[in-house]
Parts: C-alpha cells; structure tokens; sequence
C-alpha cells in the first residue's frame, strides 16, 4: 500500500505553479505582517494630518477616517489576523483530527456519540456564536481564537473520520493490534500517516477559512484591540469615506484578498496532488 | 418512476429496502429536531449570559424597587428553565415573545426584516444556482480547455475572498470609484416591500451570488465528469443520439442530483452570510436587526432570529442528507 506521506504531498504539490504562486502570496503578506510594524513611519494610532485625505505631506496613501496614516496603519494589522487565525486553525486540526480518528477506530456507540456531537456544532450558526459571545465577553483574542477552533474542528473531524473509516478495515491495522501495540500507538503511527492527504487539503482550506473569518469579525467590529490597525476593521472604519480616499478601505482589502487566495491557492495545489481528489489538470 | 430497479427484482426485497429508507428518514428527522432542542438551549443559554436588560433600560439610578418591577414585568424574575420552556412553547405555537426595549411583538418587528432577508437569498439562490448549474457542466465538457481553466480559477479566487472584501471591491468598481451604476447602500423603508429599491438589492445579491457559486460549479462539474464517463452516457451515443441530447437530456440531470446537496448547504451558508453582507450595504434585514440587538441585550429579539437561523441550516442539512441518500444507489443498497 502506498500511504501519502506529508513530505511527498507537500513536494510534488510544490511542482505546481498555483501551489507556488500561493505560497510567494502568503509569504509576501506574512513579510508585511512580520516586519510592517518596524519599517511603519507612524505608529498605528498616531495623528498624520487631516482625516480622509488623499495626499497628506509624509503619507504615501494618505490618512483614515481619523487621520492617521493608512500605510502605517496597514503595516501593523497584519499580525493579530495572521497569528490567531495559524492558531485558532491549528487547535481546531489538532482537537478535529484527534476527535475523527477516535470516532473511526472505535466505531459504534462512541463514534455515534462523537460525531452527532460534530453535527450539533455545525448546526449552531457559527456568526451567532462569535457575535453573542464577544458582545458578552468583550473581543478577547483567546475567545476569538477559540470561537474559530471550535468552528474548524467538528469539519477536521468530519473528514478525517471519513478518510480513516476504510483505513481501519485494513489489514496492516489487525497486524498491529495482534503485536498488541498500544491504541495510542495504532491511531497515531498506523492511522494517521494514512490520512494526510486529504487533511492536509482540508487544514488549507480551513487555514482560508480561519483568515476570512477573523477578518469578518474585524469587520463587525470585533477585533481583538479597540482602534489596533487590523486590515478587517480597517476596511469597515474607512468604507463610508471611499469616494474621498479609497485607499483607506482598499489596501486592507486588497492584504486580505491576496492573503486568502494565496492560501487557497495552497490548498487546491495541494489537493491536485492528493488522489482521488479531481479538481482540474494536475500539471495545471 | 425511473429509480424503481434499483430497489431489486422481488417485491419483499423492494418493500424492505423501502423500510429501510423510510426508517432513515425518520432518523434523520429526528435527528434534525434534537440538534434544534440542543441549539434552542444554547441559544437561551447564551443570550442570558448578554446582560441584565433591566439596568440598560432604566439606567444606574433606578430605585430597586422600579427594577424589581421591571424585573417581573419582562418576567426574568422567573427561575432560568422555566422562562426556557415558556419560551420554546411560545417559538412552537408562534409566539416568539415581546422586545424588551418597547415591549412590542417580536413578530412586528422582525418580520419584514425577515421577509427582506428572504428575498435577498432568494435573488442571490436563483441566479447563483443556475449559473453554477451552467458553469461546472461547461467547464466538464470542455475539460482543461479555456472556458475551464479561466472559470476554475476565478472560481478559486472568489471562493477563498471573505464576503465583505468582495463586496467592498463591488462597491469602489460599481457603486463608487470607477463607475456609478448602483447605490452603495440599500434603502428599504419599515413597511415597504423589498423590491420598492431594486437597485439596492443588486450588489448584496451580486456578493452573496459570488460567495455561493464557486463552491457549486465545483461539485457540478466533478459531477458531471464522473457522469460523462459513465457506460449509459457513452450507451447514449453509440444509440446515435445528437449531442446535445446526450449532454443535457442524459448527463445533466444525473450530474445534478449529487449537486443537490451542495446547493442545499450553501442556501444554509446564505443564512449566515446575509447578516455580514447586511451590515456592508446596510440592507434592512436579520443581520441588521441582530447587530442592533445584541449590545442593548434585547434577548427575545436575538434568540427568535438566531432559531430562524438556525432552522434554515437543519432543515437544509436535512434536506441534503436526505437528497444524497436518494440519489444515491450505493446510500439506498447499504440499507439492506
């Protein structure tokens, strides 16, 4: 049997031109986000000039709706979307995974149980939930973090269930049973390397998903830090001033669209190269 | 009706698999309702944890008798699950309570929203469902040729973009900056139907259109490449029939039922999406009306739009479940 290995899908996915240019995109943001805050001429709140105008004397883009430098501005918020949408997205792999791969070793009452629970997540409107639970709590970062990890999670384990449902069938996993390895040892070294394919697919997908995510709540007003520059509440704060100075709202949109395509962009490459998985010309 | 060889040769081996289906149903109904009961509970849970409305409403200064008062009269003087259970009575016979904030219906004041809300999905349904439709059986018939290429990867791109940031874009390309087509915000009045401002309708709809069409032209054309392959397809042909019949009367309808469930999600994922894209054109629906309640802690009003919402993705989840066991031979044999 040949099981997909990370390292092999990773490679042979990096041979294609979409998986490259995605990750130049989400390195580029990334270099934006890591640096942005060192190379920014004011810092995030400072006052630049006049609000909502187009060519300020020592701005490239001029300033916002409250006269502080887009630019600047735009350097510095980057970081909160990036950080918590890596990690909101890895808890939610990690408990989803774990979760999906417990659900199909066991099987029967277990795994019924499991991933009804699973469907009762996916049920509750997600918005609802991110938008009571930050009215009520206040928009923290771990609860933001942790809204997005419980959104991502019951999909995680969805389809690592279903991808390791027929893996558990196979002989290879009665061998290790009959050696009497530990069940811990069986789902991690013998059922998971099985699955990687299709959750690594899925991981990139909710990767975009976590980022777009975080940046609507920046846009309903939920960032994390009250007037911190973070690219989706920039692009609310500056919207009804678009006709006077656009860019206020459109370089925030543009970091995030280029973002969250470079990430799907990871994500489809990734999945040309998975098998089983039909989205077009793999050479494409 | 054309499924009926599927389910075997003999009469009982017929009415058995038909058993089997409807006991799946059944269980997959009731399955439906427990995560509703579930959902209903949180959802009470939740927006209890919003804040006391009392103090909001009356200010700091209110004598602790007023408060009391105000207390039994809104009835939260109650004990916590048996205001629940009057609650779900009344969400069940149509009687989702009064605001708090002036003690009217929830149904006046919610429902033309929800009606505006509706309507809005539905425009964004019906242009994005046949345009999907069109575009994945396109994009299978002239696989890994221009029209293919060019729409998988616009596809990609607006299927990866947030809702807000493909609106926004809308806005500065035809609302704003560079041409001046449609009104960047919607203006509804109370009262009027949503339709008094077509116009205002056009780029929500045109946002959610995009957020929903990429995720359904991938299925239907995955869809149709499987059907296009198929032996009856390939049966159809040697037959001699024109192409076109092939194509539209033969694998068309066949690549659409495993599509059905994809559309049903994503008329559930237009529930959610509405209230960002309201907010971004201010179009006088739920996702306004939610964004307004929840800071003033106005309870009854959350809680019956967040259980609208939330019926809407049960019943659609439901109905794609059930869809794909239909349709699906391999789901319906298993039964056995």
């Amino acid at each position: 049997m040949s099981a997909e290995k990370p390292a092999g899908v990773w490679r042979s996915s990096l041979r294609l031109w979409r998986t490259r240019i995605g990750i130049a995109l989400v390195l580029l943001l990334v270099g934006v986000a890591i640096v942005g805050p060192w190379v920014a001429k004011f810092s995030p709140s400072e006052f630049a000039g006049t609000p909502n105008t187009r060519h300020v004397p020592g701005t490239w883009l001029g300033t916002d709706y409250l006269g502080q430098d887009v630019v600047s501005r735009f350097l510095h918020g980057g970081r909160s979307i990036l950080w918590m949408a890596s990690v909101s997205t890895l808890l939610g792999f990690v408990f989803g995974a774990a979760i999906g791969l417990i659900a199909a070793y066991n099987r029967g009452r277990l795994d019924d149980v499991l991933m009804r629970g699973m469907d009762i997540l996916l049920a509750f409107p997600q918005l609802l939930l991110a938008l009571v639970a930050l009215t009520t709590i206040g928009p923290e970062p771990w609860l933001i973090i942790t809204i997005v990890a419980f959104t991502t999670m019951p999909r995680i384990a969805r389809i690592t269930r279903g991808a390791a449902v027929p893996v558990v069938e196979r002989d290879f996993i009665g061998a290790a049973e009959a050696l009497g390895e530990s069940r811990f040892r069986i789902i991690t070294k013998e059922l998971l390397p099985n699955v990687t394919g299709p959750l690594l697919v899925e991981a990139n997908l909710r990767l975009t998903y976590s980022i777009a995510t975080i940046a609507g709540l920046g846009f309903l007003g939920f960032a994390a830090e009250v007037n911190a520059a973070d690219w989706g509440q920039m692009v609310q704060e500056n919207r009804t001033a678009l006709t006077v100075a656009p860019w206020g709202t459109l370089l925030p949109a543009f970091a995030i669209a280029l973002l969250t395509v470079g990430t799907g962009l990871i994500a489809d490459g990734v999945s040309r190269t998975v098998a089983g998985v039909d989205r077009g010309r793999p050479d494409a | 009706m054309a499924g009926a060889p599927y389910w075997g040769a003999s009469a009982t081996a017929a009415s058995s698999t038909f058993m089997g289906i409807f006991k799946l149903i059944v269980r997959r109904v009731l399955l439906g309702v427990v995560t509703l009961l579930v959902v209903s509970f949180a959802v009470f849970a939740l927006t209890n944890l919003l804040g006391d409305p009392v103090h909001r409403m009356l200010g700091r200064g209110a004598l602790p008798e007023v408060v009391k008062a105000k207390r039994a009269e809104l009835g939260l003087d109650r004990p916590f699950f048996t205001r629940y259970f009057e609650w779900l009575k009344g969400l069940m016979t149509g009687d989702p309570g009064n605001s708090f904030s002036n003690g009217s219906p929830v149904m006046d004041i919610v429902g033309d929203r929800i009606k505006n809300s509706l309507f809005l999905m539905f425009v964004a349904s019906m242009v994005s469902i046949p345009l999907s439709l069109f575009i994945g059986a396109r994009a299978a018939l002239r696989r890994d040729k221009t029209f293919d290429r060019v729409t998988s990867n616009q596809m990609l791109i607006f299927a990866a973009m947030p809702e807000f940031v493909v609106g926004a874009f809308l806005t500065v390309l035809l609302a704003t900056n560079v041409w001046h087509v449609f009104p960047a915000t919607s203006r509804i009045r109370p009262g009027q139907p949503p339709w008094s401002d077509w116009k205002g309708v056009i780029l929500p709809a045109i946002t959610l259109t995009l957020a929903v069409t990429p995720h359904v032209s991938r299925t239907m054309r995955a869809a149709m490449i499987e059907v296009l392959e198929s032996d009856y397809v390939e049966m159809a042909r040697l037959k001699g029939l024109p192409e076109r019949a092939v194509l539209w009367r033969h694998a068309f309808p066949n690549a659409v039922g495993p599509t059905l469930q994809v559309i049903a999600l994503n008329i559930a994922y237009l529930a959610g999406g509405v209230v960002v894209v309201e907010s971004l054109f201010n179009y006088r629906g739920i996702g306004i009306a939610l964004r307004d309640a929840i800071p003033v802690a106005n309870a009854p009003i959350v809680q019956f739009i967040a259980m609208f919402i939330a019926t809407i993705y049960v019943v659609c989840n439901l109905l794609a479940d059930l869809g794909a066991i239909l349709v699906t031979p391999r789901l319906r044999t298993r039964l056995q």
